[in-house]
């Protein structure tokens, strides 16, 4: 199964990279743009017998170490198929 | 019974701090090699600055799961003397031996410069050498060390006088101006609740002799080793 992982600062965390590329969208003219977060994308494969079993398995890397709950939310895709 | 610092892959300044312990402080001290178990009788356990594992998905990530943390991790918990330096109290974070985080800094750019500190507690074995409210001066140089930690967290700190460094101005004031990486409330340095284990972002190792501008560093080194002297003599 192939495994897509999504890692962003918690809200309320200060994100000093988003902010700086949020004012370089600015000064491009994306006048539009706000509350700009930047995180992480992993991609894995993962063995598992089920769906749900894979999904534990990911829900506890995560907690472990794919991101730092202190500062960190994450989420998750599993595609089954792949 | 002596010193130990431990070399990950990465670390950079365990040889300062072997050389300050050794040479300045004339300390036993010996290097702990990130894959070896943690044995034998130990003082103070210290966690040298660096780039531990290239700094991979996060500071201080991938080193807290290195064979001789496991070790550190019980040595800490049964009262041990656990020191993290700048890398070093990433890893401590990361570990769970202290709370909170360390997070890149707010002005996005490598710091490397001299701060003033404040000592903020004095009744822990890191800094019972130092008077409260004490002003030191050591170096900084690090990419990641604005510090984290949410209002809970926070709180306990404060409850547990668990903040034990602030960065200050020339005057000793936590300006916002002082505060060099964006850290919550000016936090430089915090311990544990049981205080037998320290994380600091500034580099007491490399202000241990007056050619260096500063040794004001030598004086958590002296708090330690006083702390450990007494241990000794209170166990017998």
């Amino acid at each position: 199964m192939r495994v897509k992982i999504f890692v962003l600062l918690k809200e309320g965390v200060l994100d000093p990279q988003g902010n700086a590329i949020e004012r370089s969208l600015h000064t491009l003219g994306y006048g539009e743009v706000q509350n700009v977060r930047v995180g992480k994308y992993l991609e894995l494969n993962v063995d598992a017998p089920s769906r749900a079993v894979a999904e534990l398995r990911v829900r506890e890397m995560c907690d472990k170490l794919l991101a730092n709950t202190v500062i960190e939310d994450y989420r998750f895709e599993i595609n089954s198929e792949s | 019974m002596r010193w130990g610092v431990i070399t990950f892959p990465g670390s950079c300044d365990d040889q300062d701090v072997f050389d300050s312990l050794k040479l300045e402080l004339r300390q036993k001290v010996k290097f702990l090699w990130h894959k070896d178990e943690l044995a034998g009788n130990y003082y103070c356990i210290v966690l040298p600055g660096g780039f531990s594992y290239g700094d991979y998905l996060r500071c201080g990530a991938m080193a807290r799961f290195s064979p001789i943390m496991q070790g550190v991790v019980k040595f800490a918990r049964s009262g041990g003397l656990v020191l993290g330096i700048c890398n070093g109290f990433q890893i401590l974070c990361e570990s769970g031996l202290l709370p909170g985080a360390l997070m890149r800094n707010a002005g996005l750019q490598f710091v490397c410069q001299p701060v003033h500190l404040r000592t903020e507690e004095t009744d822990t074995p890191f800094t019972g050498g130092l008077k409260k409210g004490q002003l030191l001066q050591m170096p900084i140089k690090h990419g990641e060390g604005c510090y984290y930690a949410d209002p809970r967290t926070l709180e306990r700190l404060h409850k547990n006088r668990q903040i034990l460094l602030r960065y200050v101005d020339a005057k000793g004031r936590p300006a916002a101006t002082a505060n060099p990486n964006g850290s919550l409330e000016n936090i430089a340095g915090i311990c544990n609740e049981k205080r037998n284990v320290f994380g600091l972002m500034p580099h007491p190792e490399v202000a241990c002799s007056r050619i260096l501008g500063s040794e004001d560093g030598v004086k958590i080194f002296t708090s330690i080793a006083a702390a450990c002297a007494d241990r000794a003599k209170s166990h017998g």
